[in-house]
Formats: structure tokens, sequence, C-alpha cells
């Protein structure tokens, strides 16, 4: 490795991707962020003057407002309940012995391979009125409860395609924890949830966060569970982004749509950084 | 003391919901596409494989099954040369704007895929572009490499380098030294990488669904068309299908690099 080729060959090596990651994610994310801001007309289609009217008008408008405080809302539920289920299922799998724990953290993480249409198509199935769901409901003399199309239908979905995500950063952090410091604690009388609270959540925060903030952003960027659950009235921003493209062909305020979602994916992840240098930070003193 | 790290019966419970849970879905798909009835009914008597046949006898699914068998492959194969090269340049040199590069690399993965869609959709169309094989199938190259690009990192950095530099001091050239060296023992990573993006890409639905033309519809694409018209078990003929391919790939991968260190290394 000369001194003279350290210079280029980098950058040699590099170039091929560098160059088609400019072109098909650099440029196009600048074209869209410009598009947002073109004007749009009804009759004549996107016109070559500038304008904030389609930010304004996602800001002010009720209808979109609606729509974007929905997403957020759905995408917060999700994350706490894939919390509540994802964080205890890997602290049990971790205390499995093999080969359960191979067998069950693949079925648990397994599914992420599957096509996400798929997974929805399962679940309008199990939901519907004629699914298993409501003839379980019937057969205990509840009835037939409308979940499909509804905000329910869209959270049990999005909880399941989105489990993956939070028990995995949760078990990665649980297998750097060493099992023989939750038994010391035992040993040196403290209760079972006390061992819990004091070595094993410290350890597992920072796993949790992790995976919330991906299942956050996940989910309120989320088409197919929406789209096919959610039925037409219950728009979700991706979905809403799709109709404006594809439907009422206004490209404009649905580039402007995806630059809000882009925008507040990205601040997620930076706040998230943050709070990973902070904690870095103190740990080191 | 292993005793005391036994799952409680509460614990085993709670642990059998979820694995219900998880894995209800895709029972029910698997069961239903076997229905020898008209309607999305769960078969109780007689299993039949009538709508299997009635998949394979509908040319829309073929060609976009086909389409996606195509796009998948070479989208993989070429993000494994890109990323094979760019993992060498981030891991064995430090330069300006090595961090900047490594962050563009990685990008796609912060950016939802709904964005890339219509950010694509957008240069495609100002190209005219617009439902080009070739074009979606470069999409699908961004969207994947980065897995690919992580798994080559992670084989790269755990390398042991005294192999190398024998082979240097034997008089090698450095194409020799990576064909026959390096590329032999990063190979787990490539091929896990490979299979990665061959899944991800077969999959792919969000960013397919704004830069496909109907002579380019993809599976994942044709079957949310055909989920939002008509619902009959043909359809969970192709989920389960997809289910078994997906699960053939998913066994592949464990045996070659073990699907726990795949995924679990994501996080």
């Amino acid at each position: 490795m000369s001194s003279a080729r350290a210079d280029t060959t980098p950058w040699l090596l590099a170039a091929p991707g560098a160059l088609l990651f400019t072109a098909l994610v650099v440029v196009p994310l600048a074209l869209t962020l410009m598009l947002s801001f073109h004007v749009y007309d009804a009759a004549t289609g996107v016109k070559d003057a500038y304008t904030l009217a389609h930010y304004t008008a996602i800001l002010s408008d009720s209808y979109f407002l609606n729509i974007f405080w929905r997403t957020l809302r759905l995408a917060a539920l999700t994350t706490l309940i894939c919390a509540a289920i994802g964080a205890p299922e890997a602290y049990i799998l971790s205390r499995m012995r093999e080969p359960w724990r191979s067998v069950f953290l693949l079925a648990i993480i397994g599914p992420l391979l599957v096509s996400v249409v798929v997974r929805t198509f399962g679940w309008s199935m199990l939901l519907g009125p004629a699914g298993l769901v409501n003839e379980a409901f019937r057969a205990l003399g509840l009835g037939t409860v409308k979940i499909l199309y509804t905000e329910t239908a869209v959270v049990i979905a999005l909880v399941h395609v989105m489990l993956p995500f939070m028990v995995i950063p949760v078990w990665t952090s649980l297998q750097k924890l060493d099992p023989m410091v939750e038994a010391a604690a035992w040993t040196l009388g403290a209760s079972r949830f006390t061992a819990l609270r004091r070595v094993v959540m410290p350890q597992v925060t920072m796993g949790l966060l992790s995976g919330s903030l991906v299942v956050f952003g996940l989910s309120a960027s989320a088409f197919a569970i929406p789209a096919l659950l959610g039925g037409r009235r219950l728009k979700m921003a991706a979905t809403l982004v799709y109709d404006e493209y594809m439907h009422e062909l206004n490209w404009p305020l649905g580039a402007a749509i995806a630059i809000l979602v882009l925008v507040i994916n990205l601040v997620i992840m930076l706040a998230y950084q943050r709070v990973v240098e902070a904690r870095a930070k103190r740990t080191l003193g | 003391m292993s005793g005391m790290r036994h799952n409680g019966p509460v614990a085993l419970a709670f642990h059998a919901l979820v694995v219900g849970f998880v894995l209800a879905p895709l029972a029910v798909i698997c069961l239903v596409a076997f229905t020898p009835a008209n309607t999305l009914t769960l078969p109780t008597t007689q299993f039949s494989l009538r709508w299997f046949t009635a998949v394979f006898a509908h040319p829309d699914f073929v060609a976009s099954f086909l389409n996606s068998l195509w796009v998948a492959a070479i989208a993989a194969t070429i993000a494994v040369v890109l990323a094979v090269a760019a993992g060498l340049a981030l891991d064995r040199y430090d330069f300006r704007g090595r961090a900047a590069l490594n962050a563009l690399f990685l990008s796609p993965l912060m950016i939802p895929h709904l964005v890339l869609g219509v950010a694509l959709l957008r240069l495609f169309a100002l190209l005219g572009a617009t439902g080009s094989l070739f074009w979606l199938t470069a999409g699908h190259i961004v969207v994947v490499t980065p897995y690919v690009l992580r798994l080559v990192l992670a084989a790269l950095s755990g390398l042991d380098r005294s192999a190398e530099q024998a082979a240097v001091t034997l008089g090698a050239s450095s194409w020799t030294v990576f064909r026959r060296i390096t590329v032999p023992m990063i190979l787990p990573g490539i091929t896990g990488g490979w299979l990665l993006a061959f899944i991800n890409s077969f999959d792919e639905l969000t960013m397919s669904i704004f830069i496909t033309s109907p002579a380019t519809v993809t599976l994942p694409v044709r079957m949310y068309m055909y989920a939002t018209e008509s619902i009959d078990p043909m359809m969970a003929a192709v989920s389960a299908l997809m289910i078994a391919v997906t699960a053939a790939a998913m066994l592949l991968l464990d045996r070659i690099f073990g699907l726990d260190k795949i995924l679990v290394g994501q996080g």
C-alpha cells in the first residue's frame, strides 16, 4: 500500500457505488424538494412558478392535520405495544436453553423476511367478519365485532410486522449482560423484581430506545398495512402520499407530504444519536 | 444456579401467546391456500391444489413472478460487487470524506421507502424512463446495497490480514491477493449479503409501487393490486408460495451464515 496510491485507491473502489447513490438518492431527493415548492394547477399540471402553498395547506387544513395526527398516534401506540411485548419476550428468549432458544428466535424474527403484503393479507383474513377472530367471538357469545377497516386492525398488523425490530435490539443488549450478574444480585438478597429493575433494565434501556425509534419511524411511513387494512377512509401519511401521486395527480402536494415524512424520520434519528452520544460521554466520565 | 434461570409458567404462557400471534397469519394463509372452496375458508375435510394451479395459469402472476426474480437476482448481484468494492475502501483506507461516503451508502436505511419511491418517480419522469425494468432494478440496487455493505464490513473487520501480507511478500499481485485470499475469506459475508439482498428486493413493495408500469409490475405490487380488487383463495395460494420461497432462502441463509447473526447483527 504505497502512499502515492493511497490517495486515489479508496475513491476508485467506492466510485461506482458513490455515483449510483448520488444519482439515485441525492439527486432525486433534491428534485423532490424542489417539486414540493412548485405551483400546481388542476387543469394544466405542474407550473414553473414557486410557492409555499402546499406546506401551508398541509399545516393548516384539518383534513391533512387529522391524517398526520392519526399517523403519529398509531405509530406511538404501535411502539408502546411493541415495547411491552418485545422486551419481555426478548428476556424470556435469552433465558431459554438451546436448541429452543434458536428455534424460537427464528420463529419470532424469521417473519421479518416474509413480504409485508403477505402478512397483511393474513391479518385481513383473520380479522374479517368471517375470519377466525370473529368466529371465536361468536363462539364466546360476543357477536360479530367490526375489526377490519378500523384503527385496531391497523395497529394489530403494525405490531405484528414491527415486533422483530423491537426484539432484535433488546436481545442484542441482553447478550452483553452476563447472567451471573443477575444471579449475583439474587445471592446478595435482591428480590427477582429488584434484580430485574436495577440490573437488567439499565442494560436493556439502550436496546429498547433504539428499537422504539426504528419501530416508530417504520410505522409512521408504513404503506401496505393502512392501505389494505384501513380501507379508503382511514388514511395515514403514506397512503395519503400515494393518493396525491396516483389518484389526485397533485405531485407537488404529494412531494411536500413526503418531505415532511422524511424530515420527521430524520429528526427522530438525529435525536437518537444525540442521546447515544450523551450516554457514551457519561459512561466515559 | 442454572435452575434459577428457568422461565416460570407465566413467562412460558406469555411466550406461547407471542409465538402464536407471530405465526397465526402465516399459518392461516398456508391452510386457506389448500381450500377446495371458492371463498376464503379454512379447508375442513378436503384439501385441494386448485388455487395453486390457478396461480400458474394466471399470466399476470407468472410474469410478475419472473420480473421479481430477475430484478432481485440482478440487484443482489450488482449490490454485492458495489458493496465489496466500497467495503474495501471504507475498511482499509483512512481518507477525507470517508465518513460522508459511509453515511451516503447507509442512507437508504434511514429514508422511508415511500420517500425513495416518489423521489425516483420524479427523476424517472424527468428522464422519460418511467416503467423501465432497467431503472426499476437500479432503484432496487440502491435499497439493498446497505444490507450487503454491513455484512461485508463485518466480515472485513474480523479478517486476519497475515495471510494477505504473506501472499504479498511472496510476490502476489494485489488482484491475485484479492481473488485468491480476501474473497474466499469473506465469502460467508458475500453469500449471506447476496441472499439478504435478494429477499429484500423480492419483497419490496412501497418503493416499487411508484416506479413500476403494467409491464414491469413485480410480484408484491401485483399482489397488492390484486388484494385491493378481489378476494379469492388465489391470493392465499400466491402468499403461501411466497412464504415457501422465503422459508427456503431463510434456511439457506441459516446454513451459510447463521440467521440470528445476520438479522440480529442488523440491530
